[in-house]
């Protein structure tokens, strides 16, 4: 999503975003992450209020102090942003990739089933199988660090089982435009 | 009547401080993806010597090695060796362009007696354009905007004919005009002719 992104051209305004939309962001936050409210306080707290920055293409992203943290696609699940994910990694359910696959990551691409099945990938176990468009947070083999941002397009199950095509989509990887922005 | 107290107060968990590498900003596990591995290393090691260790130590190396056969490992390498290799050209090509582009300083005729100075090419060296235009307005006692020109490019348009004076600012290297070389600087008259003339 963010592999040609420049503030200077795709940033179409910036906005304060009212406080109705607010508490609604917040309580869709507490139910799609893994957070407590008390973290979520440390992240955001309650008296701060975000800008919203819209871009091309229906992307809208939430920034505190000019730190984007949260993003999202048309009315879709809210992403946080890879660097806040590093700073809180239980935000989203983790999925692993073996490590050939890391430098395609890195380049954008989306991860196909077999990465996420074959020895080196992970995924979670049965009891925690996760839906289709789940947020999750893409770890590689090795590493302790995710390196992206990605949402499910099948439910772990069901890439188990199939082991065929697109597992997770790639919404947001190291070193992308939206990696490079540090304020915005 | 039970304790009204509940679950005791959560913790919120603490943030946890990752470590980018300056060199190529990823957190340093993945600095072998990136386009500068050696000079990463080089910074790493200068830095912080145990997390150094821990990464590219023998048996650290031996370890990562891990699933991938032994050829997969090696197109692995020679790949990242080609590619930093591509973006250290990439680098220098983008530096020489920087040393040889010119700032370029037109003088156009707006009426008989009336002229406007367009300068182009100052964000090749790092100039906040719209800030410089301010500081020639307040200089110059005209107007001055940031414009785009017909190629596309930006330019800062000041009103009536200051070019020798901006000539003279840039060798001095006046307030935010501090990076640029003043033999990169051209100047240029040009008569612009109303189009349907």
């Amino acid at each position: 999503m963010f592999k040609k992104f420049q503030p200077a051209s795709d940033v179409s305004g910036q906005v304060s975003v009212k406080t109705s939309v607010q508490r609604g962001i917040r309580s869709s936050i507490l139910a799609q992450w893994r957070i407590t409210p008390e973290t979520l306080e440390q992240i955001w707290p309650k008296k701060e209020s975000l800008t919203l920055v819209k871009c091309r293409e229906h992307i809208s992203i939430y920034t505190l102090h000019g730190e984007p943290l949260i993003f999202q696609h048309f009315d879709g699940p809210y992403f946080p942003t890879l660097r806040l994910l590093h700073k809180y990694p239980a935000l989203l359910p983790p999925v692993t990739i073996d490590r050939g696959a890391i430098r395609f990551l890195l380049a954008g691409a989306h991860m196909m089933c077999p990465g996420l099945t074959s020895a080196g990938g992970r995924l979670p176990a049965a009891a925690d199988a996760l839906p289709a468009n789940t947020p999750v947070a893409i770890h590689a083999e090795g590493k302790e660090h995710a390196a992206a941002v990605g949402i499910l397009k099948l439910p772990t199950e069901d890439i188990k089982r199939i082991n065929k095509g697109v597992g997770v989509e790639t919404v947001t990887y190291l070193g992308d435009d939206l990696w490079k922005l540090q304020t915005l | 009547m039970a304790s009204t107290e509940g679950p005791a107060p959560v913790e919120p968990t603490p943030p946890v401080d990752v470590l980018y590498c300056q060199v190529c900003s990823f957190p340093v596990e993945y600095c072998e993806f990136g386009s500068s591995f050696t000079r990463c290393k080089e910074w790493l090691q200068k830095t912080d010597g145990a997390l150094y260790d821990r990464f590219y130590s023998e048996e650290a190396l031996q370890a990562k090695i891990g699933t991938l056969s032994l050829e997969a490992q090696e197109k692995l390498e020679k790949d990242t060796a080609k590619k930093e290799a591509k973006a250290e050209a990439k680098a220098e090509s983008a530096l020489k362009k920087k040393m040889a582009s010119q700032v370029t300083i037109k003088r156009i005729e707006r009426n008989k007696r009336k002229h406007v100075t367009a300068i182009l090419g100052l964000e090749n060296f790092d100039v906040d354009l719209k800030k410089a235009a301010k500081f020639f307005a307040t200089k110059f006692a005209t107007g001055a905007s940031v414009t785009k020109n017909l190629q596309g490019q930006d330019e800062i348009v000041v009103q009536g004919d200051v070019s020798g004076e901006i000539v003279d600012m840039i060798e001095d290297g006046v307030g935010l005009l501090k990076g640029v070389p003043k033999d990169n600087v051209v100047e240029v008259e040009e008569k612009k002719k109303k189009a349907g003339e």
